[in-house]
């Protein structure tokens, strides 16, 4: 590990503050065919040794907040509206771009979903990760491959000398997916943003992934922010759960006690869709109905047209994220009755 | 990559048997007396005619003659014209200069028809988008000689910056103009597809994780985003070599460059056959090679060919 993510790591000689925090990050589509509100008002961080769980459905806006914090969003058609994300404290959204290119990979890095695609298929796949000793580092060749080798020796994979020069296609799921961690992580980055790392692979290559993940983040420390969908592939890992839904944080709480007791009803409604093998050969519990279209949010709580708890005011007034007791958070008008009930 | 040469090589066999066949089948079936006006006014002695006939073996039938003319094609012997000159001569003439004003007109695509993609596939919709491809629809939609004619009366005569003609000794100064012309055509096309590439491989996926990794801009789009795009613009250059060196006559006509496509055309009015198939042959020959670049290079550039 370098001297200088060591010690950002413990925090020791900065500002005592959080690591990462995005602020009421606001983000928007401008298509043709009008304006999608895609986040609408995100705050959440994330701490140096912790992992921090984002989970919504596919649109609830996790993966563009991550491309936000990353400085990979697409613009246009993605706009910055509103916001703030703070790195060390000092806002990304108002640096310059050289500023943010050199946070990518050493401060902030970022797994992405589908590996076949995020590597690049014409080069191999040592040559893309010792390309950032070279270029970021200014590495000679030679001792680049060796730190490339090292890092596809750490991401556990066989014969990683020999594997050095493979191309993306000549890997197998789960070996691409270790190889695109050893590339994320080979510049030590202080956070790790992983955009559903296993949503690609068979359900035995997962666990390894999601195990090999957990491991290399309590090694270094570092903060890490799992996107997902899968309510059972966050349970092991992580520390806290974020849950997002049409662009908004809707509850945040340590999983523990957000798997105990959900404080709002669309956690509610996901817990209980997850199949259980007590409940073999009955029909699958869903959430009635469809998220909403990002271009006409419904008035009031957004959830409000699927909720089954919902009451007038769901459908004229916006709940706030509010905190309940000392570690947790929802965005429910009947939040407490939920928390209190037996 | 051993096996995948050795194949695209024996997969030239066949089209190289085929085509040649094609081509010498064609070019002697052209109904009319070759010795027609070979001897002045009068029609030729008997005499003359039985010994041509022998000569070219215009009694056998075509499977014995095209096998006849291929033998002798291996010791390379092209034949002869009617009047007794070494066909193997005209060739060595007159190729390298078609070669030379091919070998500009390609450059001269590659260059400005790269660049103008690049720029234009990371910048769309931008002033120099526009201009490109508007200018691109123009250079597709005139004919060579058009365009020949009007830059030769342009920058020739009016301006007189070059030489309206080429002189003899084709200096490559003289050739740019000819071969800006030559390859027009091609550099609107390769100006587009790059841009096209360029463009669609910007979203993509790897793209979007060279610029995570942190990578300076001119990295991301000089190694990885140029790499992938490439592999269809090299297909098209590579193919375009034969292409321009078979379409040159036109160009050649109107600069007055002593190339293939003169010879052709003398041989063609004069129905001297053998002239025609020889240069033809070689004229495949050169299409033949060049695909076996662009397959190697291609292989070169995507790994996922390579490992097929």
């Amino acid at each position: 590990m370098s001297e200088q993510s060591a010690a950002g790591a413990d925090g020791s000689g900065r500002p005592s503050g959080r690591l990462l925090e995005v602020d009421d990050l606001r983000v928007e589509f401008r298509t043709r065919d009008g304006v999608a509100k895609v986040i609408n008002g995100v705050t959440y961080h994330v701490d140096a040794g912790e992992t921090l769980a984002v989970l919504g459905e596919s649109g609830s806006g996790k993966s563009v907040t991550a491309q936000t914090i990353m400085g990979i969003l697409d613009t246009p058609p993605g706009f910055v509206t509103g916001g703030q994300v703070r790195f060390h404290g000092k806002d990304m959204l108002k640096m310059s771009s050289e500023q943010r290119r050199r946070i990518r990979g050493e401060g902030i890095a970022m797994i992405f979903q589908d590996s076949l695609s995020a590597l690049n298929p014409v080069f191999t796949v040592g040559f893309q990760i010792a390309e950032q000793f070279r270029i970021r580092r200014g590495m000679s060749r030679s001792d680049a491959k060796k730190r490339a080798v090292e890092m596809l020796d750490q991401v556990k994979i066989p014969n990683a000398k020999g594997r050095y020069s493979n191309y993306p296609h000549q890997f197998s799921g789960g070996m691409r997916q270790r190889a695109m961690i050893a590339m994320s992580l080979a510049l030590d980055p202080e956070v790790l943003i992983a955009d559903e790392p296993t949503t690609a692979l068979d359900v035995t290559v997962q666990a390894q992934i999601m195990d090999l993940l957990g491991e290399l983040q309590r090694e270094r420390q570092m903060g890490m922010i799992l996107i997902t969908h899968d309510l059972g592939v966050v349970a092991d890992v992580a520390d806290r759960i974020a849950v997002m839904y049409a662009g908004r944080i809707v509850e945040e709480a340590d999983v523990y006690d957000l798997y105990a007791k959900p404080a709002h009803p669309y956690t509610l409604g996901l817990l209980n869709s997850i199949p259980r093998m007590d409940e073999k050969g009955q029909e699958l519990r869903t959430i009635k109905g469809l998220p909403p279209n990002l271009m006409n949010i419904p008035p009031g709580c957004p959830f409000n047209p699927r909720c089954p708890m919902a009451q007038p005011v769901c459908r004229e007034k916006v709940p706030p994220l509010l905190q309940i007791g000392s570690a947790r958070a929802s965005a429910c008008h009947f939040a407490e009755e939920l928390v209190n009930r037996d | 990559m051993g096996r995948y040469l050795l194949r695209r090589l024996l997969q030239l066999v066949p089209v190289f048997i085929g085509t040649t066949f094609l081509i010498y089948w064609l070019v002697w079936s052209v109904p009319g007396d070759p010795f027609a006006g070979k001897c002045g006014d009068r029609p030729c002695p008997d005499n003359y005619v039985a010994v041509m006939t022998e000569k070219y073996h215009l009694n056998d039938s075509i499977w014995v003659q095209y096998a006849t003319y291929m033998k002798n094609l291996f010791q390379g012997d092209f034949g002869t014209t009617f009047s007794g000159r070494e066909i193997s001569d005209i060739i060595m003439t007159s190729y390298p200069n078609t070669l030379k004003l091919a070998v500009v007109a390609l450059s001269i695509e590659a260059i400005i028809g790269l660049s103008a993609g690049v720029l234009t596939g990371l910048r769309r919709n931008g002033f120099l988008d526009n201009l490109v491809l508007i200018s691109t629809l123009f250079l597709i939609a005139l004919p060579v000689f058009v365009i020949g004619f009007v830059l030769q009366w342009l920058i020739g005569v009016k301006l007189g910056i070059v030489r309206p003609t080429v002189s003899n000794d084709m200096p490559i100064t003289e050739l740019l103009l000819p071969g800006f012309v030559l390859g027009s055509a091609s550099m609107a096309y390769i100006a587009r597809v790059a841009r096209t590439s360029i463009a669609e491989n910007r979203r993509a996926d790897y793209v979007r994780t060279a610029i995570a990794k942190g990578l300076p801009m001119r990295r991301v789009v000089g190694v990885h985003l140029l790499r992938n795009s490439l592999i269809p613009v090299v297909t098209l250059l590579g193919t375009d070599l034969g292409a321009l060196m078979g379409g040159a006559i036109v160009t050649e006509g109107i600069f007055g460059i002593n190339g293939i496509g003169r010879q052709v055309l003398r041989a063609i009015v004069t129905k001297q056959s053998a002239t025609v198939v020889g240069i033809v042959v070689v004229l495949v020959l050169v299409y033949l090679v060049m695909n076996l670049l662009v397959d190697l290079l291609y292989a070169a550039l995507d790994p996922r060919i390579r490992y097929e």
